[in-house]
C-alpha cells in the first residue's frame, strides 16, 4: 500500500473518532453535567430530561457509538484493502 | 425450604460448575495462561469482560449507593461505563494489533526500555492489589450473611475457589468461568429488579418503571423528589457533589477503566482487531443491562425504605428490619424516646442504614419468595470471584512475564515460565487473602482510587504511544512517574491523613481524591510531551512499528515470544 494511501486511511480513522468521542463528550458531560440543570426543565415521562441523561440515556448512546464505529471501522478497513482475511 | 438451603443449593451448584469449568479448559502453554489461546471468540470475551470487569462493588454496594446519593450517583454510572467507549475506540484495537501478552509488555516494546517495563510493571501491582483486597472482602462478607459463617471463614473458601480456577487454568480457565459467573451475576440481578419495579410501578421493565407512575398515579422520582424535601434531604434528582467534582471523578472513572490492566488485556484474548473492535461493543452491552438496571433499582429501594420507616412505630417493624439490626447494618436509636423511627436530615435522625444491603435486602423488603434472596447471594459470590481471579492474572503475568522472563532470566523456557506464572498465581492468592482477612483500614478507603491511579498512570503512556510517534521513553518515564507519584501524594494527603493531611476546603481547584486521577492524567499529558520534545527521537524501527498497528491487516494470533 502506498504511502499516501496509508495516510489517507489514519485520516479518515481520525476524523471518526472525532467525531465519535465528540458525542460522547456531549451526552455525558454536556447533557449529564454542565448542563443537567437546564435540561431538567424538560420532561421525558416521569424523567427530567438531565436526570434521565445522567443516570440513563449517555448509556445506552454509549452502546450505540461503539457499534457505529465498529460498522464505520469494518467499511473503512475494506475500503482501503487493510482488513484482516 | 428456608433462605438457608436455598443459598447452600444454589451456590453450591455454582461452585461445581466453576470447577468444572476449570478442570475442562486447563491451560498448557504460556500462551493460554496469559491471553486464553488468542481464540476467545468476541461475544465469549465481550461477556468475560463484563463479569471481570462488574466486581462485588458494582453488584452490592453500587445500587445503594445511588440511593443514598440521588443524581450524583450517575459519577459511577457514566464513569465505570463510558470508559468502554475510549477503550474500543483508542485502544483495544491497537493494542490487539500489536499483540503481546500484557500492558508491561506494550510499554516496554513501545517504549524500547526496561526501565519503562519496570514502571508499568510496578503500576500494574499497585493498582490490582488496591483492588483485589476488596474483592476478596466481598467474598467474606456475602458468606458471613447468607451461610452464617464467620466472614474468615468466607475468605478461605473464596480462595480456595480462585486458586483453583486461576492456578490451574490462567486466563483460559478464568474466561470461562466468567462466562458462567457472568450469566448468574446478571440473572441474579435482574430476577428481583424485575418484581420490584412491577411491584410498585406495574411495569416489569425496571429502565421504564425508574420512569413511570406509582399506584396513586404520580410519577415515582416526583414521589422521591418530595419524601425527600418532606425530610430535609436534597431532592432525589438533584445532586449536592460541586459540577467540577463530578467531572473530575467522571472523567478519572472513565480514563481509569480505560487504563486498568486487566481490563486491557482482556482484548489480547480474541483472534483479529475487528474482534478487538466488537468485543469491547458486546462488553458495554453486558455491563450496560446492570447499569442501567441499578439506577432505578437504589430508587425503588429507597422510595420502599423511606415509606417503610417513615414515622413508624419500631415495634410494628417487619423481619428483615431485625434481621440487619442484628449485623449491625442498620442502627436505630430513639432519640426522643416516642417509640416512633425519625428518618430525617440532621440531628433528630435516628435511623442509620449501611448502604451495603440495600440490594442485599432488597428482595426482603420486598417480600419475594427465598430461592430469589438465595439466588443473589450467590450472584455477589460470582461478582467478586470473577474480578479477584482477572486482577489476580495480571498480577502473576506481571511478575513471571514482565519480571522473570523480560528482565531477569530472558532465556526461560515456555514450560519454565508456565511454573513461574503459577508460583505467582499462588502468591497473588495468598496476599490478596491475606488482605481479605486482615484488611488494612486504608484499602476501603483506596479502593475507588485504583483507578485515579490507572488514569495518572497508564493511559496517557498508551493513548501517546498509539497517536504520538514521536513520544519516546523519557516522555513517558517522566509522564508515569510524575502522574502516578502526584497521584498517591494526593491520595496519602487528603484520603490518608499524611504528609500533614488536609480537609475538603483545602483540595486543589475543588477535586476530591476520587476525582484527581482526572488533573494527575493532565499532568502526566504535560509532562510527557514537553519531555519528548526536549529529547532525542525514538528509533526508527519504534516508529515503524507505531506505524504498523494502525493497520489491522496482519495481526494473526498475539505473537510467541
Amino acid at each position: 500500500m502506498s504511502d499516501n494511501k496509508m495516510k489517507a486511511y489514519w485520516r479518515r480513522n481520525l476524523r471518526y473518532l472525532l467525531v465519535l468521542l465528540l458525542i460522547w463528550f456531549a451526552v455525558s458531560y454536556g447533557a449529564g453535567i454542565f448542563f443537567a440543570e437546564q435540561l431538567n426543565t424538560i420532561r421525558l415521562g416521569g424523567f427530567k430530561l438531565g436526570f434521565w441523561f445522567a443516570q440513563q440515556g449517555s448509556i445506552y448512546v454509549f452502546v450505540v457509538l461503539i457499534f457505529v464505529y465498529v460498522w464505520l471501522m469494518n467499511r473503512l478497513d475494506r475500503e482501503f484493502d487493510v482488513d484482516e482475511k | 425450604m428456608d433462605v438457608q438451603t436455598w443459598t447452600f443449593l444454589i451456590v453450591g451448584v455454582t461452585f461445581a460448575l466453576y470447577i468444572g469449568i476449570a478442570v475442562w479448559s486447563r491451560a498448557s502453554s504460556t500462551k493460554d495462561f496469559y491471553v486464553a489461546g488468542g481464540g476467545v471468540s468476541p461475544l465469549a470475551n465481550g461477556m468475560a469482560t463484563a463479569a471481570d470487569w462488574m466486581s462485588a462493588a458494582s453488584f452490592i454496594s453500587m445500587a445503594g449507593l445511588i440511593s443514598f446519593m440521588g443524581y450524583d450517583g450517575a459519577v459511577y454510572l457514566m464513569g465505570w461505563t463510558g470508559g468502554y467507549v475510549l477503550l474500543a475506540l483508542l485502544l483495544a484495537p491497537y493494542l490487539r494489533k500489536f499483540g503481546k501478552f500484557t500492558v508491561p509488555d506494550f510499554i516496554g516494546d513501545r517504549y524500547y526500555s526496561n526501565v519503562a517495563r519496570s514502571v508499568a510493571v510496578i503500576c500494574a501491582i499497585i493498582v490490582s492489589f488496591t483492588y483485589v483486597a476488596g474483592q476478596m472482602r466481598g467474598v467474606g462478607v456475602v458468606f458471613s450473611r447468607f451461610l452464617e459463617v464467620p466472614v474468615n471463614t468466607g475468605v478461605y473458601i473464596g480462595m480456595a475457589l480462585v486458586f483453583f480456577y486461576a492456578v490451574l487454568g490462567g486466563m483460559k480457565g478464568i474466561t470461562y468461568t466468567q462466562v458462567a459467573q457472568y450469566c448468574i451475576l446478571i440473572f441474579a440481578f435482574m430476577v428481583p429488579a424485575f418484581f420490584i419495579s412491577f411491584q410498585l410501578t406495574g411495569n416489569f421493565i425496571p429502565q421504564m418503571g425508574f420512569g413511570g407512575s406509582l399506584a396513586d398515579g404520580t410519577f415515582l422520582l416526583d414521589k422521591l423528589d418530595g419524601l425527600h424535601r418532606e425530610l430535609g434531604f436534597a431532592e432525589y434528582t438533584s445532586g449536592s457533589k460541586s459540577m467540577i467534582d463530578v467531572f473530575a471523578i467522571t472523567l478519572a472513572l472513565m480514563v481509569g477503566t480505560a487504563g486498568l490492566p486487566h481490563v486491557i488485556v482482556r482484548f489480547f484474548t480474541v483472534p483479529r482487531v475487528k474482534d478487538a473492535r466488537i468485543s469491547a461493543g458486546w462488553a458495554l452491552v453486558f455491563i450496560a443491562i446492570l447499569y442501567t438496571t441499578a439506577p432505578a433499582i437504589s430508587a425503588f429501594a429507597r422510595t420502599n425504605l423511606i415509606e417503610t420507616v417513615r414515622d413508624a412505630d419500631y415495634s410494628t417493624m417487619p423481619e428483615w428490619f431485625s434481621n440487619w439490626e442484628t449485623t449491625g447494618l442498620i442502627t436505630f436509636e430513639d432519640k426522643n424516646a416516642d417509640g416512633k423511627i425519625q428518618y430525617v436530615a440532621g440531628d433528630e435522625n435516628e435511623l442509620v442504614i449501611d448502604r451495603d444491603i440495600m440490594v442485599l435486602a432488597n428482595p426482603e423488603i420486598a417480600q419475594l419468595p427465598n430461592w430469589v434472596v438465595a439466588l443473589v447471594a450467590a450472584g455477589g459470590l460470582a461478582a467478586a470471584l470473577s474480578t479477584a481471579a482477572g486482577l489476580l492474572l495480571v498480577i502473576s503475568a506481571s511478575v513471571s512475564h514482565d519480571l522473570i522472563k523480560k528482565q531477569i532470566k530472558p532465556n526461560l523456557s515456555d514450560k519454565e515460565e508456565l511454573i513461574w506464572a503459577r508460583v505467582g498465581a499462588i502468591a497473588a492468592v495468598l496476599v490478596a487473602g491475606y488482605f481479605g482477612i486482615n484488611p488494612p483500614g486504608f484499602v476501603a478507603a483506596v479502593v475507588a482510587l485504583a483507578f485515579g491511579l490507572a488514569a495518572a498512570s497508564f493511559f496517557p503512556a498508551i493513548i501517546l504511544g498509539i497517536f504520538d510517534k514521536r513520544m519516546n521513553k523519557e516522555g513517558a518515564v517522566a509522564g508515569m512517574i510524575v502522574g502516578i507519584l502526584l497521584m498517591l501524594f494526593y491520595m496519602i494527603k487528603y484520603k490518608l491523613g499524611g504528609f500533614g493531611g488536609g480537609t475538603p476546603e483545602d483540595w486543589w481547584f475543588g477535586v476530591s481524591p476520587e476525582g484527581f486521577g482526572t488533573i494527575a492524567m493532565m499532568v502526566n499529558f504535560l509532562v510527557s510531551l514537553t519531555v519528548s520534545r526536549m529529547t532525542p527521537k525514538p528509533p526508527e524501527d519504534v516508529q515503524e512499528m507505531v506505524e504498523q498497528i494502525r493497520y489491522p491487516r496482519g495481526a494473526g494470533a498475539a505473537s510467541e515470544h
